[in-house]
């Protein structure tokens, strides 16, 4: 086999690959140009990918409701059930939760200890108050003869919803360790990294929401 | 309610004296062994060493280890059903019914979940981090967390072997039966909680890989340099991320059926049954080519090294395998035709199902054309690599026959089907990770393993399958279907009776490896790899010693060229002495060892069990405990280890002496030959 010389061997690398970034860059980005991403881009990026196989998690959710629309089983539908009202101000909770959340991504860039907390506990109870909104709409349907357990549609309401439900609900568990956190180990790499992925995850399920609020709320509404 | 849910002593097999003789068998071992492992006083070693590693090479032979002892037990499933088909024709067998579909039902699980998956992702945690010239996976302590939640997944499972019992609805439980009403036992339940517990360990490992290979690669690593392994591995990764939330969410879905009494795949309340069919195979076809390409990535690497020459089409290559990782999401209807979708549908879906052939018939010629013209080593990785053309081809052609809707009308659930996908299973995935393992093996332990015995493992593979599956074939389309427990056509029984006997020989084949690793264990001090390059090999892999310090590269490698390592052998060899002169080191930061994995594991398991086995106040504390632990991780303050700059001198200075021993060898030889022969 003929090897190239090794003049153009050792002089090969026009893109000036493998000596470190160029002037100006602060950092390796990773696409193989300079090495390893640093730390903070690898946190933030495996953490995107986790939420990316949420949303598809939340997707088998949204097919099969979309499927079992229909399958009332003789029960009540959207139309004899849903509350706008209800749906209005939970909704108003999470986008609120979320803005307070994104002052809390500014404190912490800040390293400022009490507003850090202080915006923290804001989008901890509007996160509460969405959950027992939630809370008290499913016992109310419930009360009505309309369960999770009445027909096809109310089980993949009930299990759409309630997935939501219970990733908000494991967002405030978090929430509350990173708010025990601040004060304990203070503003250090780890626990910045930390926050940007919490701040992430809460921001996603917004999102989630909106779809939720569209698909389900908005959509069961107006179709007759 | 009572303390122990619907746990009785009734559930302890005592009628059956088979399932309590292997159960207590099996017992018995691993009792014995952990009186070995303590009486001898490796206890310690085992729990700093292995159990809390978060090293991705020692995760990675964990890996291959659970999946060797799970191929054990998958193995012995398979000769039941073989002896029971062999005998119960016109006659009852020595397997009752329900002892029969407990048995098929934990083959295929055993065999997917916990043989072909370990493996695979085994061999790609010790080879993909080494192979991008790094350090270690992205998330090491995850890493750790997914294996031990494999591990959880596979002790569940066997439980279910003396405690209960297990699924009888097949490898995938399709409802209506697996629902409540017609499968009341833990068997579906035993089932779904190992099933969600290792598969959530499987979705981090895919998270981990793919920010791993995307995020984290030594510098000048292009996309267009990475070697073809860590391509495959990219691909199933991305199939992993987008999957597994797939089975996640669908067997929620039927646990929330079997548990509060949802209506998702119920004959009553509404519920649609066919949507499981359609959510489970979203997740099962691409779950095929989780496991296929890699497999595919091994036999570049070793086609590659054992032919001397670059792989032929790398480009190709790279475009046929991301091709099939996103076709592969296109054709998950071909599982159920029958279904009646409709013809407009059916067919759309046939013609996904042939044009995946094409990218897969890419790399069969790439690889053909990689030998053409090398200088061909057959060592036991590339019998493998042949075995596997050749058998997989055949696979292959039989998956296309039945991609064709009014043929697969025919075919549907027959034991022609049966025989396609295990003769592409075992021709592809088992027959790679063998290869894999075989070729890695010294770059895991730092000793080759035996040749003879490994080609023997072959042959006896390689005959047993085709005695075992061929016969398959034939009784398939003599209309034979699935499942059957006993049968009463005559012109089955002669095929049933050779498909035993090929078992029997795949059996010697698991011997042969056995004995392989005994005889290789005892004659290792010959066997040594000084060198860390035994193969002539030409990935970064191989630039490392053999067993890899720690760190795996004292200083991260400069890569130039599309073939790191072989690309460096070329310099030094033309420059007379190694590319690199010695560089100045520095201390190594590695991430610090955890208990976190084994802790989860442990909690996973005690929670799994008690959901099982509806003991909801120990459901509880088991969730409680796991966000401890949580807490616990989250609160440590030094999460790293530093290795000091004398000591990672001394094993890159010890590296590079071998490498250049080897150099000099290398170029005394030449000279010899160049010598005696005759110059033109």
């Amino acid at each position: 086999m003929s090897a190239p010389s090794a003049a153009l061997r050792a002089g090969s690398d026009p893109y000036h690959i493998g000596h470190g970034p160029a002037a100006g860059v602060p950092e390796y980005t990773g696409h193989g140009a300079g090495g390893p991403s640093p730390k903070r881009i690898v946190v933030g990026y495996g953490f995107w990918i986790f939420i990316l196989s949420d949303v598809i998690l939340f997707s088998c959710f949204f097919a099969t409701y979309t499927v079992l629309i229909d399958a009332r089983n003789g029960g009540p539908g959207p139309q004899q059930l849903f509350d706008l009202h209800n749906t209005a101000i939970e909704t108003a909770c999470l986008l609120l939760s979320s803005f307070t959340c994104g002052m809390t991504s500014l404190a912490v860039a800040r390293h400022n200890l009490l507003w850090s907390e202080i915006t923290l506990a804001i989008t901890g109870l509007l996160g509460l108050t969405f959950i027992a909104l939630e809370i008290h709409e499913f016992l109310g349907l419930a009360a009505q003869g309309a369960g999770p357990t009445r027909s096809a549609f109310l089980t993949s309401f009930f299990a759409l919803v309630g997935c939501h439900g219970a990733h908000v609900s494991a967002g405030l568990l978090w929430l509350g360790t990173m708010m025990a956190q601040f004060p304990a180990k203070g503003f250090k790499e780890s626990i910045r990294h930390r926050y940007l992925c919490f701040s992430l995850f809460w921001h996603a399920l917004d999102i989630i929401w909106i779809g939720i609020f569209t698909v389900v709320y908005l959509i069961g509404v107006i179709t007759p | 309610m009572t303390l122990l849910g619907k746990l009785t002593l009734q559930a302890l097999p005592l009628q059956e004296p088979l399932a309590l003789y292997s159960g207590f068998g099996v017992f018995a071992i691993v009792l014995a062994i952990l009186a070995w492992v303590i009486i001898k006083g490796y206890g310690p070693y085992v729990w700093r060493e292995w159990i809390t590693s978060v090293d991705h090479k020692r995760i990675g032979v964990m890996y291959c280890i659970l999946a060797f002892v799970m191929l054990l037990r998958g193995m012995a499933d398979a000769i039941m059903m073989r002896a029971q088909q062999a005998m119960a024709y016109n006659a009852p067998g020595y397997l009752p019914p329900s002892h029969f579909d407990q048995v098929f039902s934990a083959h295929g699980t055993i065999m997917i979940f916990f043989v072909a998956m370990p493996f695979v992702i085994g061999l790609m945690n010790v080879i993909v981090p080494l192979q991008l010239g790094v350090r270690d996976v992205a998330f090491p302590t995850l890493n750790s967390v997914s294996f031990w939640l494999t591990a959880a997944g596979v002790l569940l499972v066997n439980l279910s072997l003396v405690v209960g019992e297990f699924d009888k609805t097949g490898w995938l439980p399709y409802p209506p039966l697996s629902e409540l009403r017609y499968s009341p036992g833990v068997g579906v339940d035993y089932y779904c909680w190992s099933l969600q517990i290792s598969g959530i360990g499987t979705l981090m490992t895919g998270i981990n890989f793919v920010t791993t290979i995307l995020k984290l690669r030594a510098p000048g690593m292009h996309y267009t340099r990475m070697p073809m392994f860590c391509w495959t591995a990219l691909a199933s990764n991305l199939l992993i991320v987008a999957a597994f939330p797939v089975l996640t969410a669908t067997l929620a879905m039927l646990l929330l059926d079997r548990y509060v009494g949802f209506h998702f795949f119920t004959d009553t309340g509404g519920g649609n049954s066919m949507m499981f069919m359609n959510l489970i195979w979203a997740w099962g076809h691409p779950e095929v080519y989780i496991l296929a390409l890699p497999a595919f990535g091994i036999y570049s690497e070793v086609v590659s090294t054992f032919s001397n020459k670059p792989l032929f089409g790398y480009r190709s290559m790279i475009y046929a395998t991301m091709a099939i990782c996103i076709i592969s999401f296109t054709v998950w209807l071909h599982h159920f035709f029958t279904m009646g979708a409709g013809a407009d549908v059916n067919a759309i879906f046939g013609i996904a199902s042939m044009i995946i052939a094409v990218p897969t018939g890419v790399k069969i010629f790439n690889w053909l054309f990689t030998m053409y013209g090398g200088h061909v080593r057959f060592t036991s990785p590339m019998l493998w690599s042949i075995g596997f053309i050749v058998t997989f081809a055949i696979g292959g052609m039989t998956g296309v026959l039945l991609a064709v809707p009014p043929a697969d009308f025919q075919l549907h659930n027959s034991v022609f089907l049966v025989a396609h996908f295990h003769n592409v299973i075992i021709g592809a995935v088992i027959f790679g990770v063998f290869a894999g393992y075989v070729y890695w093996f010294p770059k895991a332990f730092g000793f080759t393993l035996d040749e003879t015995l490994g080609k023997w493992a072959f042959w006896l593979w390689l005959i047993g399958f085709w005695v075992a599956w061929g016969p398959g074939y034939v009784v398939g389309l003599e209309g034979m279907t699935r499942r059957l427990q006993h049968y009463d056509v005559a012109e089955w029984r002669p095929w049933l009776i050779v498909a035993e006997w090929g078992v029997v020989i795949v059996l010697l084949g698991i011997a042969a490896q056995i004995a392989q690793i005994v005889v290789s264990v005892r004659t290792r001090e010959q066997r040594r790899d000084v060198t860390g390059d035994p193969w002539d090999g030409r990935n970064l892999e191989w630039s490392t010693a053999s067993p890899p310090p720690p760190f795996n590269f004292a200083v991260l490698p400069d890569v130039t060229d599309q073939e790191p390592y072989w690309d460096m052998k070329e310099r030094a060899r033309e420059m007379g002495h190694l590319t690199r002169p010695e560089p100045e080191y520095q201390p190594i930061h590695m991430p610090r060892n955890s208990a976190t994995g084994f802790v989860t594991a442990f909690l996973a398991v005690v929670t799994g069990f008690a959901l099982i086995w509806h003991i909801w106040w120990l459901v509880v504390l088991g969730l409680i405990g796991a966000y401890a632990t949580f807490v616990v991780f989250a609160w440590r303050d030094h999460d790293e280890d530093l290795i000091p700059v004398e000591e990672v001198a001394r094993l890159d200075r010890a590296n590079r002496a071998a490498r250049s021993a080897a150099l000099q060898h290398r170029q005394l030889r030449r000279e010899a030959e160049t010598q005696r022969e005759p110059r033109e």
